[in-house]
């Protein structure tokens, strides 16, 4: 230990971790790209390696719904990217949510989450957890005194995206970690918007971090996936909330999965229980595919907020434009906050509203052309979507207001095109919002 | 399992299974400044296979009451006031780093307790950097993140746990922030650069030895490990490619076999 060679850490960065992480081509038969491991299982040694594999003695692969080689390099290249201990990859973002709050809550608990989120994940809150016995709170989410006010006795965590779709209203990450530690719960963050280029939660006090891969990670519009990242520094055995953590567990022999892989025990609970009993699995195809996404992550995320600034300032001076939400506007509520957890760039996602209302932003979306009008953000393509009547549409009009949607609101996931091409593109819609009755006509 | 030595609350894993007294008994040791979770992928494996298991954490240390033992002399008198307090008249030790001089030094002492000794990463002495050591003493977090840099080899820095979706240096991290630096880090490294009877102790031991090195071990390099194992009589020595000195996370499954054909010949289950 007298190696006096440099005292700064020679571990590798962000880049780097990008393209290596989880990966040794050498125990690999020497293969530069990641092998696809298309299979559904694999050979024990004899039956005491079968049995120590099943009991969680040894590490290892036994099928393919609880773990995979390759979709095992993509869960220890994002946890290396978010500064997790663990990840578990999921077949999607929504079923990463939902493993996420089966692994920490039982029939009877309760979470505080943000108002401001993907339609699904709302009506996942607002809708489906409660006939698993699972109640939510909603509190919006500039609202930080209220995320205290709303904690009860069976509270078991607070959730909420880091920057809320559609609207970019800002949690403040690291004022309600604080809150939901002095609570003795986990903040779990949605950060699929911001991706570990733009803000590492965990660093910000955020115990679960959770990616929808199919967007800007993998980036390319081709797969779906999801990912919850473990932190590794809360306690879950600093008060009685969570029995299901610290108690033996019947399942693996009396196993308690906080004593024995403290900063590793929410994913291996995630997967031994989650992934054994839900199984939403990731196929290893799709795993190598985010993985290709991955390898250009920091290229594209630079590319990404470079013309998302460029549509900003396009959109501000537009004479069709009533407003516009993007963290990088200095007259935005949360600009301030976004230049605290966002240094990198404010992300490519803009909400705006069209003059005209509901049917000047339907006939803008009839109209442009190299901007695809579908349900997905974090293509490298550019998207667009009226929320009102899509992705959040299955909202009542209290819901639509409480989660800060308007009928006027567009929905602008910025690509990685030349950017005079998307004006372009947008010039032309606004040109057909202007005159809404003429284009339905044609 | 939580049991008292010396007025003070000790934790130790027990591998998943209760404590059994009827069972021979193996005590891990762990490594300056972590916990009895680096362990896991050894100990659950003994404790279902004829084995009552302690991984402990050191006092000061991990879920362990008391303040963190200053010499590798006390600690190697704690270990064996560990196999009193369960009421043991013997045991065998496995030791990583740090856990290697405490369980040297122990074996030296109590000859008629210890039956086995299986070394992970060990030499006769660890000097520290000087740097390293005020890092470590002065609370500063960047002495963990130096010592994941160096105490990992390839498969901590590229990836590649054996269990899937971990990933080695920032999961070795949390465990090394579990407590105060200064109070465990600081306090173990001290304790390792003063202990200077290692080879000594070494030459006193009569037990079957086993010590498994790493040939990308910066922090124990195998010829300082081969230094201390040719010093006891009948040593084995298992050396692992392309590992470093994490080697029971690292190259666990490696540590595993070696660990269990070693334990189970010469101080078999009942």
């Amino acid at each position: 230990m007298s190696d006096k060679k440099g005292m700064d850490p020679k571990t590798y960065k962000f880049d780097t971790l990008s393209l290596h992480a989880g990966y040794q081509p050498h125990k690999n038969a020497g293969s530069r790209q990641v092998p696809i491991y298309q299979t559904t299982s694999y050979l024990f040694d004899d039956v005491d390696h079968a049995a120590a594999l099943f009991n969680l003695e040894r590490g290892g692969h036994i099928y393919s719904r609880i773990s995979n080689p390759t979709v095992a390099v993509l869960e220890e290249r994002v946890a290396s990217l978010e500064g997790g201990t663990a990840a578990l990859a999921t077949s999607s973002g929504m079923s990463a949510i939902f493993l996420a709050v089966m692994t920490l809550c039982e029939a009877g608990d309760h979470l505080v989450v943000s108002s401001q989120l993907y339609g699904g994940t709302v009506n996942l809150f607002r809708l489906t957890l409660p006939k698993f016995g699972i109640k939510t709170t909603f509190v919006k989410p500039r609202d930080t005194e209220g995320f205290k006010k709303a904690i009860q006795k069976n509270t078991k965590g607070i959730f909420g995206e880091l920057v809320g779709n559609p609207g970019n209203e800002i949690m403040n990450m690291p004022e309600i970690a604080n809150i939901a530690h002095e609570a003795g719960i986990p903040l779990m963050v949605d950060a699929t918007y911001q991706t570990p280029y733009l803000c590492k939660p965990i660093e910000h006090g955020a115990d679960i971090v959770i990616h929808s891969l199919t967007k800007w990670m993998a980036g390319h519009g081709s797969s779906m996936a999801g990912i919850v990242v473990e932190g590794g520094k809360f306690d879950w055995m600093q008060n009685d909330k969570f029995p299901t953590m610290t108690q033996p567990y019947e399942g693996y022999h009396g196993l308690s999965f906080a004593e024995e892989f403290g900063p590793t025990a929410f994913t291996m609970k995630a997967r031994a229980e989650g992934m054994r009993d839900f199984g939403p699995c990731l196929s290893p195809q799709n795993a190598w595919n985010v993985l290709q996404g991955i390898e250009t992550l920091s290229v594209r995320m630079k590319k990404h907020c470079e013309n998302a600034e460029k549509m900003v300032e396009y959109l501000l001076g537009h004479e069709s434009v009533a407003w516009v939400s993007h963290p990088s506007v200095p007259d935005h509520p949360d600009h301030d906050l976004a230049n605290k957890l966002l240094p990198n760039g404010k992300g490519s996602m803009i909400a705006f509203g069209i003059k005209g209302g509901k049917e000047a932003g339907e006939a803008f979306i009839n109209n442009v052309k190299l901007a695809s009008h579908l349900a997905n953000v974090g293509d490298t393509r550019t998207l667009v979507i009226h929320p009102a009547s899509a992705t959040h549409s299955q909202m009542d009009e209290a819901t639509l207001k409480f989660a800060g949607l308007s009928h006027d609101m567009i929905r602008l996931s910025v690509g990685i095109e030349d950017i005079d091409d998307i004006k372009n593109d947008f010039e032309n819609g606004f040109r057909a919002a202007r005159k809404p009755r003429l284009v339905s006509n044609q | 399992m939580k049991f008292k030595v010396n007025n003070n609350e000790v934790y130790a894993s027990t591998g998943g299974r209760p404590f059994d007294k009827n069972k021979p008994l193996i005590i891990f040791v762990h490594g300056s400044g972590l916990t009895h979770m680096t362990w896991v992928l050894q100990t659950r494996y003994f404790a279902f296979h004829g084995y009552s298991v302690l991984a402990v954490d050191m006092p000061g240390h991990g879920l362990s009451g008391g303040e963190s033992l200053k010499s590798i002399e006390d600690m190697a008198d704690w270990v064996s006031d560990v196999i009193d307090a369960v009421e043991y008249k013997e045991a065998s030790l496995v030791g990583h780093s740090q856990g290697c001089l405490v369980t040297v030094e122990c074996t030296a002492r109590n000859p008629e307790k210890i039956k086995t000794l299986s070394l992970m990463g060990g030499a006769g002495a660890i000097p520290m950097n000087p740097e390293l050591l005020a890092l470590a003493e002065n609370n500063d977090p960047k002495a963990v993140e130096l010592m994941m840099d160096w105490a990992h080899g390839p498969a901590g820095h590229f990836g590649g746990h054996p269990v899937p979706g971990l990933y080695h240096i920032n999961t070795g991290s949390m465990l090394a922030k579990t407590r105060t630096i200064k109070n465990t880090l600081g306090v173990d490294f001290r304790a390792c650069d003063n202990y200077k009877n290692g080879f000594e102790a070494a030459k006193k031991i009569k037990v079957p030895t086993l010590s498994i090195l790493a040939t990308d071990d910066k922090m124990c390099p195998v010829k300082e490990g081969k230094k201390l194992a040719n010093l006891i009589d009948g040593s084995q020595i298992d050396i692992i490619d392309n590992c470093g000195h994490m080697m029971l996370l690292e190259e666990a499954d490696r540590v595993l076999n070696v660990l269990k054909k070693f334990i189970t010949t010469n101080y078999p289950a009942n």
